[in-house]
């Protein structure tokens, strides 16, 4: 008998989850599979054609847009400049601007609860609203052209920025800055030689990210009316001219591809 | 001067810190704070330079009561009050030398301190601290790249720099090993003697307070229990301040290798 060596395997032995938990999670299982059933159930019911259409039309579609017409390029890529300079104006102004919202917002540096309630609500409420929408408004009210967009992004990277510092913000050793305090330095002392030197790589890394970001949202502002490469795909997609928007695709990928390539590279060189 | 009178403190939660200190400490004393994790000793030394503030009774530092001091004060106050930690609380990332010339914060201002014009003779201050406490050869090492014992030492570097007129160590060895605990008390001792800057420090270990203590000060559960020159301290001191007996484990030893 093994059991004569292991008595703790005699008897009754614990399980790992208590069954409480157990429970808890049975029903949160069930709960959400049957949230994908009903949805499965529902969207079938409001498809017209199905999947089967949807190949058919994929294969016209696609012949429509080959071959693609490299002879735009040279026009376009001087919208396509204007998008990345979108990206990079739009950018550093949010990087500028997050950082006295993400102080404010960091719980660790805000001790007085009123302020860092107040800054985080304006930074929770600046992030529902979409970039579409925002390129939407502003396109109304400054018309078409690159500045409504370059607003648009600004506005949207600093929800997501500010967000994300000050989160970084609240990671960070606070005995650097318990010992500037301890040496009679001031607010903004303390500041800058014990939180600042913690937060610098993040902070870079994370403009860089929210800069890629932006230069795909600059894309998608751009067929709102906000400038750049977006609003002459969504011309050429206008005059049905397939080849062309191809082109344009392809060139928006490529770049896509090459910043996010040299900006990875950047972040990794950084932490 | 340093006078607790009748100072009490009681944490937000209700955790009684500190009851009823009556302590006077002179000028350019070492004095060692003993007690068991928990018994007040961070509490008491946080005082003096209000990290934390008592919540009765009146502290005074050079004959005037800090305790209702605010922002202005209270940094001229802790220009005067150097801190050294059990943790070092270097910035991590930054250069010796940026760390120790830190301790000048005080002393400049924000525009000076945020563009780095710091004074020529305060830099070459900074750099005179690092020979004293001999780790001159790192001044451009990031401090994450230091070990425990170099990083103790910057810190005090960097209170050196500060010249205070008081030094507060809190735990300043816990983290060390026996020799470099041994090194850090010599540095902290030295300093006390040579520039005549009165020293609190808090220890659990009673064979280094023993060593280098001028005067002992045992506190338990908040309160002051033993307070005398360190030839009054007997074992027998120790178990009354500990309530219970001593242990292998409340002695650092290693005195002899240092």
């Amino acid at each position: 008998m093994t059991n004569e060596k292991n008595p703790v395997t005699q008897g009754k032995t614990p399980s790992i989850y208590p069954a409480k938990t157990k429970k808890q999670v049975t029903i949160i299982f069930f709960a959400v599979l049957a949230v994908y059933l009903f949805s499965m159930y529902w969207t079938q019911r409001e498809m017209v054609g199905g999947i089967d259409g949807a190949l058919g039309n994929m294969f016209n579609v696609i012949s429509k847009f080959f071959p693609p017409n490299f002879a735009v390029l040279p026009a376009i890529w001087d919208p396509m400049v204007e998008t990345i300079q979108m990206a990079i104006i739009s950018t550093t102004g949010a990087a500028i601007v997050t950082v006295p919202l993400a102080v404010l917002a960091a719980e660790n540096i805000t001790t007085y609860r009123p302020l860092y309630f107040a800054s985080r609500t304006f930074l929770n409420i600046l992030r529902t609203i979409p970039d579409l929408v925002l390129a939407v408004i502003f396109v109304g009210l400054f018309g078409i052209g690159l500045f409504p967009g370059i607003l648009a992004l600004f506005i949207f990277s600093i929800g997501i920025l500010a967000k994300l510092i000050s989160e970084t913000i609240e990671a960070v050793d606070m005995n650097p800055l318990e010992a500037m305090r301890a040496s009679g330095g001031n607010v903004f002392q303390v500041i800058w030689y014990a939180l600042v030197p913690q937060v610098l790589p993040q902070f870079t890394s994370l403009t860089l990210y929210v800069f890629e970001i932006n230069i795909r949202a600059s894309v998608v502002l751009g067929l709102v009316g906000a400038g750049g490469i977006g609003l002459i795909l969504d011309q050429q997609l206008g005059f049905y001219n397939y080849p062309n928007a191809m082109a344009i695709v392809i060139l928006i990928f490529a770049v896509v591809l090459i910043i996010e390539y040299i900006s990875n590279k950047l972040r990794e060189a950084l932490i | 001067m340093i006078e607790f009178k009748d100072v009490g403190l009681v944490y937000p939660n209700g955790t009684e810190g500190l009851k009823n200190i009556n302590v006077t400490i002179n000028d350019g004393e070492f004095v060692v704070i003993v007690g068991l994790s928990g018994a007040g000793k961070s509490t008491f030394i946080r005082s003096i330079n209000r990290l934390v503030t008592p919540t009765t009774g009146s502290l005074q530092v050079d004959e005037e009561d800090i305790i209702g001091y605010h922002s202005g004060e209270l940094r001229k106050l802790r220009t005067k009050v150097g801190m050294i930690f059990q943790n070092y609380n270097l910035v991590k990332r930054s250069n010796v030398l940026k760390n120790v010339i830190a301790g000048r914060l005080g002393h400049t201002g924000t525009f000076r301190s945020v563009l780095n014009l710091y004074k020529k003779e305060d830099v070459g201050l900074a750099y005179e601290s690092l020979k004293r406490v001999n780790i001159e050869e790192k001044v451009h090492n990031r401090a994450d790249e230091l070990s425990g014992g170099q990083q103790q030492r910057v810190s005090i570097a960097r209170v050196l720099t500060q010249q205070p007129k008081y030094i507060l160590a809190d735990e300043p060895v816990a983290s060390l090993d026996p020799p470099t605990s041994h090194q850090v008390m010599t540095y902290l001792k030295k300093i006390n003697k040579e520039d005549n800057i009165t020293t609190i420090v808090n220890l659990h270990f009673i064979d280094m307070a023993m060593e280098y203590a001028d005067r002992i000060i045992g506190m338990r559960a908040g309160e002051v229990v033993f307070d005398g020159p360190v030839s009054e301290v007997s074992e027998q001191t120790f178990e009354e301040i500990y309530g219970r007996s001593i242990r292998q484990d409340d002695l650092r030893g290693g005195a002899e290798e240092s």
